[in-house]
């Protein structure tokens, strides 16, 4: 019984990491009906950096802003230059994202080496602390994550909202021919927007860092999950996102304690039941 | 756009009548090298390059007097992907010998790929899961190095007798290379009289392994972790963030030295770590100090002493080499002289022993005990506590009884 609450907990704490990492992804397919399949990349990109501020600053914090920064700024130019050429033409951005994606992750390759990372954390975040009533260690980053997972959440809310440009983001999703022909520069408004979300995904690759590792290959295991988390939980929904990150942190977090070998199988059985009975995913709207 | 396609097409027949041409392909000898370069274990792959890429640094990419061609694949540790790649370089490269790959299942899948194409010599890089070579072999894969249950000779019986271990849960990835390393350690631990009640087998890339941590029983004394790559560094880091506080015995690519140059603060937890291996960073031996030396000068850029992989491309490589020269170059008639030299071929190994072959055409090899430590500079590194010679493929068991315990699995070896 224990044993199953522990296991419940680490669920908690992965879907807080996976639903950090898809708000990026899912917030640029909302407005822009773009799969940026670079996510990994961006997210991979954002960790390495943060890895090396970390190193020569020695302060956490400002390796988070750094790795966000610069997926920000490496996103809003994959925007700006390329992705906005082909705007509306979903399809060819696709693919052109899964190009910048393998490019970019044999850059890495080539700058960081095939060597493990990991970003070493403030000492306050060491080690762990005991749980109450379950009383067994449990490490402080994980805990950190569901505070970080739900400051997340609540300020993309905030920003969605409450603010101007939540509201155009929103007025976006509904009908963008609409808020073109009221005179706002779509153009100006998508490049912002690629940025916040690369600023999420840089940002959540440095959590990511942190808290597990990062290693060539991270980056397409994070696409990943990623993608299966907002096809669950709904493309464009940041509610689907949370949703979607909790049921499959679960599924794989039981999975691998109570049946390792075929614990990868619990996720995809859950994508496939969304994807057979609510194809738009969980909380997503169905296209008109 | 037609017109264009058309210009293309015709310019790749031509193209391809010239690469199909057996002139400009008997003028030199091409071997395609295959291994890990992306994933999580691109870091080993890349060393094994390196270590492949000595072998002919050292002979100037010459063997017979005639010029040696390298051509490099990458593989992503999945049978196919190896199978993949060694096709391609048949196929399209025409190579006459292949070097690698890697993995355990990988080299599995190649095995049985080589029993196909009677014209190309397969020399396996690092791969080492036991039926690669034990069981149904294929005469033209040779494997210069052990396999997975060899490289922990003496790690079971050091467990049991001096660090006094009476029970041990096993944590490894689900597949071919670590069954094979558990039966090394189990065939020798039970045999002393130890117990293992627990195996916990992962996939390959697990990121999370936190509920796996807390599954592991209060009651045994240690727990035998055979993880590569970033696998190993995740779980090592997590099961110390949870306040995990057992001693753990080492695979043999669990405390590689790639995974000791890692970046992280998880390394310092290792120190006192006993493994299995066939690859010492910091052996003393002659011959070996050489071996890093000459790494070190080659690859600036390496791993701080040249790791297990980096270890047997090259024993693979210098085979090659050493082949070639022996039958003066002469591939012809299927490679018949080249094989019957390969399965006589005795050299010095980088760890001073005499590598030759068994009738399997599997190495029969040193291994060594060995201990993590922190050297003076805080980098990290293995010690050698005991270096075993000779390790045959059946570990000194009658070849018989100890085929009749059937292949390795998930459920065999078991002594609960």
């Amino acid at each position: 019984m224990k044993f199953f609450f522990i296991v419940f907990f680490n669920g908690l704490t992965l879907a807080a990491l996976y639903f950090i990492a898809a708000c990026g992804f899912t917030l640029i397919f909302g407005l822009m009906r773009t799969v940026n399949m670079a996510h990994g990349a961006l997210l991979l990109l954002g960790a390495y950096v943060g890895y090396e501020v970390v190193e020569i600053t020695g302060l956490w914090t400002v390796g988070i802003i750094a790795g966000g920064l610069t997926s920000a700024i490496v996103g809003a130019a994959i925007q700006a230059y390329i992705l906005g050429r082909y705007q509306g033409d979903e399809l060819r951005q696709t693919l052109i994202t899964i190009a910048i994606s393998i490019i970019m992750a044999d850059l890495m390759l080539w700058a960081w080496g095939g060597l493990t990372y990991q970003i070493s954390l403030p000492e306050m975040l060491l080690g762990g602390v005991r749980l109450p009533i379950l009383n067994v260690g449990y490490s402080s980053v994980r805990l950190t994550l569901m505070a970080m997972a739900a400051v997340t959440g609540i300020l993309l809310w905030l920003l969605i909202a409450k603010t101007k440009l939540g509201i155009i983001i929103r007025a976006g999703v509904d009908d963008r021919e609409m808020l073109q022909a009221l005179g706002f520069e779509t153009k100006k408004i998508f490049v912002i927007v690629f940025a916040i979300g690369g600023m999420l995904t840089g940002m959540a690759g440095v959590i990511t860092g942190s808290a597990l590792s990062i290693a060539p290959g991270t980056d397409m295991q994070f696409l990943l999950s990623s993608l299966v988390v907002v096809i669950v939980g709904g493309m464009g929904s940041i509610g689907g996102a949370a949703l979607g990150a909790l049921l499959i942190g679960m599924a794989e977090q039981y999975g691998l304690a109570y049946a390792p070998t075929y614990g990868v199988v619990f996720t995809f059985v859950i994508m496939i039941a969304v994807l057979a009975i609510r194809p738009q995913g969980l909380l997503g709207r169905s296209e008109k | 756009m037609i017109s264009n396609f058309k210009k293309i097409l015709a310019a790749s027949v031509i193209a391809a009548t010239f690469i199909a041409n057996p002139v400009f392909a008997a003028e030199k000898v091409k071997i395609g090298v295959i291994s890990i370069l992306e994933g999580a274990f691109a870091a080993l792959g890349k060393d094994g390059i390196r270590g492949a890429e000595l072998a002919f640094i050292e002979t100037g990419n010459k063997a017979a007097g005639k010029d040696v061609e390298i051509i490099v694949m990458s593989s992503d540790a999945s049978p196919d992907s190896a199978v993949n790649a060694a096709r391609k370089l048949i196929e399209k490269d025409k190579v006459d010998i292949i070097i690698g790959p890697l993995s355990g299942s990988e080299g599995i899948a190649l095995r049985d790929l080589s029993k196909g194409y009677q014209g190309v010599t397969f020399i396996n890089g690092s791969s080492a899961a036991q039926d690669t070579t034990f069981r149904d072999g294929s005469d033209n894969f040779f494997r210069f190095g052990g396999d997975g249950a060899q490289w922990m000779a003496g790690v079971g019986t050091y467990s049991y007798e001096k660090l006094g271990y009476k029970k041990v849960a096993v944590v490894a990835e689900d597949y071919s290379f670590p069954y094979t390393q558990v039966l090394g350690f189990m065939s020798e631990y039970c045999k002393a009289g130890g117990r293992v009640p627990n195996k916990f087998w992962t996939p390959i890339g697990t990121k999370d392994y936190s509920s796996i941590v807390y599954a592991i029983p209060d009651d045994v004394d240690a727990i035998f972790v055979a993880l590569g790559g970033a696998d190993a560094v995740n779980f090592l880091t997590q099961y110390n963030q949870a306040g995990g506080n057992k001693p753990i015995i080492g695979g043999t690519i669990t405390i590689d030295q790639s995974i000791l140059d890692s970046k992280g603060p998880f390394k310092k937890l290792l120190v006192g770590t006993p493994a299995g291996t066939p690859t010492v960073s910091d052996f003393e031996g002659k011959e070996w100090k050489e071996f890093s030396a000459s790494y070190a000068k080659s690859f600036p850029d390496g791993l701080s002493a040249p790791s297990i992989f980096a270890h047997h491309y090259y024993m693979a490589g210098k085979a090659a080499l050493l082949g070639l020269e022996k039958v003066n170059g002469d591939l012809s008639n299927n490679q018949k002289a080249f094989r019957a030299v390969l399965e006589k071929l005795e050299f010095v190994t980088p760890t001073g022993g005499t590598m030759r072959l068994d009738e399997n055409r599997n190495g029969i090899i040193d291994s060594f005990v060995t201990e993590v430590f922190e050297r003076e500079d805080g980098t990290f590194g293995n010690r050698v506590l005991k270096v075993i010679r000779n390790v045959n493929q059946t570990m000194g068991h009658d070849a018989a009884k100890f085929k009749a315990l059937g292949p390795v699995s998930r459920d065999n070896p078991s002594c609960p």
